[in-house]
């Protein structure tokens, strides 16, 4: 097949299998752009802002296991795109990002709408690449989907100067099945020594624990997670990331752990004397104090990623591998080995951790007069039956849905957990309902973050994407004003949000529908209201308790069993 | 610790700003830097030298080769091996300094590559530590120039770093 570069860039993206690419174009992406207009097999998402379509690729990413696919054009479109590969590169997300770049003869001159995008994105990349030869542009194509999905996922850019999609020039095409790059090898399956290491010890704890991580939902092995941990009648916890990959109903589960986690969880963490981290990186918002952290124990890693092991927290027994592949070793081993668990201790182990669950942690004034925003996010659990997929913001709100809401399944509870990228809620909804239309999707947001990239309701009209936004909306930053009023005695600065909108009108005007929510007593009613509109975005506005906070709350700095617990108060 | 670390990496653009990007981004400290192509001219070869506790050169290795542009890498200093560096330096050298520097270059096995009627420019390669000692026995009021190329080094014996 004889193809100019832009129809290649097209062709090889259906070849590859990708349905979505979203996209803003601009001057050196046109040739592209041309060729996305003379064919109907990849859909092409015009989002209203080029972070919105990085996010968006994001939350397809997160929901779907298959990398996000990203089109923006040089200079401004490749700068307003950084923000979300930088948020899919904390969470080690695949993306391929493509970004138009000036002709090859001027790179270098300030031209028009230049910059050097291989230089900007290098440090939030997995890899990134200039292709500077059109003989290279497929297989180049191929080395990123290949690098952005396999070992650890990340973002990948690849940067294409307009000549190199020039419609003139044309060569000959053909779908590069396979690739080798002979410097990336990224070790699966765990030494069999450290298996056996890690059997061992496991079967050896007294207080044992389980802390696993988004490296679960990303090997997808949530099915081998659950298998190991029932077979063991281990406690588990999960990282904000790690959410969904075991049942949030299920009585093993001692819910999130670290800053905001549960009473139980980190009480666990804190006196354990094995823990088991699966795909889980040892986050700071995790770990609180280092040399606090699980003063007792000794500690089992599972991690694709060497540099993940052993960089805050040194492990006794790391194992490189990818986790559904070490897990099923794991099992296998345990067959034999189970036997050797000291049952008695474990008995006594589920003693004491219940002993810690009956603090009830999470419960909060049921009787106020105001919309407490956890009783939103309870009652969104309930009447989606805990099956949506559910994208957050960044903020108060976005801890309540992970402490609230009862993530059954993997893949389901889709927020920026390593950059904290306010805006990315909404656009990452998007992605998620246009991979799967019949789907329920629910956004839930605060008026800052919603702010971000509120634009996205043109686009979400314009593809039919029926989402259902819950605002919890507390008229300000709430987590800034949190920590202002821990940490600064109670001086707001800048934490107020002043002169906001009216959503519901704000919904209406962009052609979708608005509610506005005042009294607990609406609440259940208005969501069920919202989800039976099946074909409609509905933007829900709860006006919620302004002085709530979240607990527990482990302040920087503190170890795990160092938390502040809620009590009833007054905002002064 | 000082470690000598070696790296054969591809010879693209772009590669070596990975590497460095890297140390500035993580804060690690590079002392010296040197890279040229290989024998294979898609590869080339970088030595560095850098300092930190075992955590953090533990950490350093496992970033590098995370780099999808290294293709392999070696610790030298994990093991015997020989490390050189040269240096050029100018130094003014009149009367009675002319003896002694001509001498102090014997000693030190250097080789005085470029005179005039009041300066030498002297060539000398070794360890770093060599080169350290050289330059701190001239005066220092009498160095006008050095020019270092930094740390490049070799394991001893049957261990190297190939494919
Ligand atoms: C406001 C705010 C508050 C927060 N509070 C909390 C909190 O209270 N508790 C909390 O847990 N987090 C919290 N976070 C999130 C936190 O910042 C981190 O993003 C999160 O803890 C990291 O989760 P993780 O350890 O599961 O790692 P991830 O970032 O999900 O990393 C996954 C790990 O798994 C590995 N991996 C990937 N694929 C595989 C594979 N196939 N096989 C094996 N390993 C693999 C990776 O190498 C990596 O080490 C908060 C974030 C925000 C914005
Ligand atoms: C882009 C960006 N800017 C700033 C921040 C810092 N930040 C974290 S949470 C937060 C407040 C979010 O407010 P809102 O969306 O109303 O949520 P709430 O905490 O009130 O639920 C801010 C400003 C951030 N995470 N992201
Ligand atoms: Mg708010």
């Amino acid at each position: 097949m004889e193809l100019s570069g832009g129809e290649i860039v097209i062709q090889f993206l259906k070849d590859e299998g990708v349905e979505f690419v979203f996209g803003y174009p601009g001057g050196s992406v046109l040739h592209i752009y041309d060729a996305i207009y003379r064919q109907e097999h990849v859909q092409h998402i015009l989002v209203r802002h080029e972070q919105a379509a990085t996010h968006a690729a994001d939350g397809y990413a997160r929901a779907t296991g298959k990398p996000g696919v990203v089109l923006v054009t040089s200079g401004p479109g490749a700068t307003n795109a950084v923000t979300g590969i930088a948020t899919a590169f904390l969470d080690s997300i695949p993306m391929v990002v493509i970004t138009g770049q000036v002709p090859t003869p001027v790179i270098g001159s300030d031209a028009f709408q230049e910059v050097d995008a291989v230089g900007i994105t290098r440090p939030c990349v997995k890899h990134n690449f200039l292709v500077k030869n059109i003989d290279d542009l497929a297989i180049t194509l191929k080395k990123a989907f290949y690098l952005a999905s396999t070992g650890r996922p990340g973002p990948v850019v690849v940067d294409i100067p307009k000549d190199m999609t020039e419609p003139k020039i044309k060569i000959a095409y053909e779908y590069p099945k396979k690739v080798e790059i002979r410097s990336y090898n990224p070790v699966i399956k765990g030494h069999p020594g450290q298996n056996r290491k890690a059997a061992d010890l496991i079967v050896s704890a007294k207080r044992p624990m389980i802390y696993s991580g988004g490296g679960v939902v990303l090997a997808e092995a949530s099915k081998e997670l659950t298998e190991f941990t029932q077979k063991l009648n281990y406690p588990i916890t999960n990282t904000l990331m790690g959410l969904g990959s075991y049942p949030a109903t299920d009585k093993q589960n001692l819910g999130m752990l670290g800053m905001h986690g549960t009473y139980e969880a980190n009480m666990a963490m804190h006196e354990c004397d094995v823990l088991i981290a699966i795909g889980a990186r040892f986050d700071d918002r995790v770990t609180g104090k280092l040399s606090e952290f699980c003063p007792t124990a000794k500690i089992v890693h599972i991690d694709i990623d060497p540099a993940s092991i052993s960089k805050n927290v040194k492990v006794d027994v790391p194992i490189v591998g990818d986790v559904k592949i070490v897990l099923k070793e794991l099992l296998k081993l345990l067959v034999e080995k189970k036997k050797q668990i000291d049952q008695e201790a474990l008995k006594k182990w589920w003693l004491q951790i219940a002993d810690w669950r009956a603090k009830d942690c999470l419960a909060y004034d049921k009787t106020s007069d105001l919309i407490k925003p956890q009783n939103v996010i309870e009652m969104l659990s309930e009447v989606t039956k805990h099956n949506a997929y559910v994208t957050s913001d960044v903020g108060q709100h976005q801890m309540w849905a992970a402490q609230y809401y009862k993530f059954n399944k993997p893949n389901r509870w889709i927020n920026s957990g390593g950059l904290g990228t306010m805006g990315f809620g909404l656009p990452a909804a998007m992605g998620v309902q246009l991979a799967y239309p019949k789907e329920t999707v629910a956004c839930v947001t605060g008026e800052g973050s919603i702010q971000m990239c509120i634009q996205e309701l043109s686009t979400c009209l314009q593809y039919h994407l029926p989402i259902k936004i819950i605002n919890l909306n507390n008229r300000y930053l709430g987590m800034v004003r949190q920590w202002q009023e821990f940490s600064y005695e109670g001086r707001y600065s800048m934490s107020y949000m002043e002169a906001l909108p009216d959503f519901m009108k704000l919904a209406e005007a962009y052609g979708h529908v608005g509610m506005n929510i005042e009294k607990p007593g609406d609440i259940e009613g208005a969501l069920q209201e919202a989800f039976a509109l099946k074909d409609r975005l509905v933007f829900m506005n709860f006006v919620t308790d302004q002085a709530e906070n979240v607990y527990p709350m482990i302040e920087a700095g503190k170890a795990h069993n160092d938390m502040r617990m809620s009590g009833v108060r007054e905002l002064a | 610790m000082r470690h000598i670390i070696s790296i054969l990496m591809e010879n693209e653009a772009g590669a070596l700003s990975r590497v460095a990007g890297l140390f500035s981004a993580r804060g690690y400290n590079i002392e010296s830097l040197t890279v040229a192509p290989t024998e294979d001219v898609s590869l080339s070869r970088l030595t560095l030298v850098t300092r930190g506790s075992e955590e953090i050169i533990e950490q350093i290795i496992k970033q590098l080769n995370k780099l999808v542009d290294v293709v392999r890498l070696i610790d030298l200093s994990e093991g015997a091996h020989i490390e050189r560096e040269m240096m050029m330096i100018k130094v003014s050298a009149k009367g009675k300094s002319r003896d002694e520097y001509k001498r102090l270059t014997d000693i030190f096995r250097g080789k005085i590559i470029d005179v005039t009627p009041s300066s030498y420019t002297i060539e000398l390669t070794g360890t770093g530590d060599k080169i350290d000692a050289f330059v701190s026995s001239i005066e220092e009021t009498n160095i006008i120039e050095v020019v270092r190329t930094g740390i490049s080094g070799i394991a001893r014996g049957d261990r190297s770093l190939v494919l």
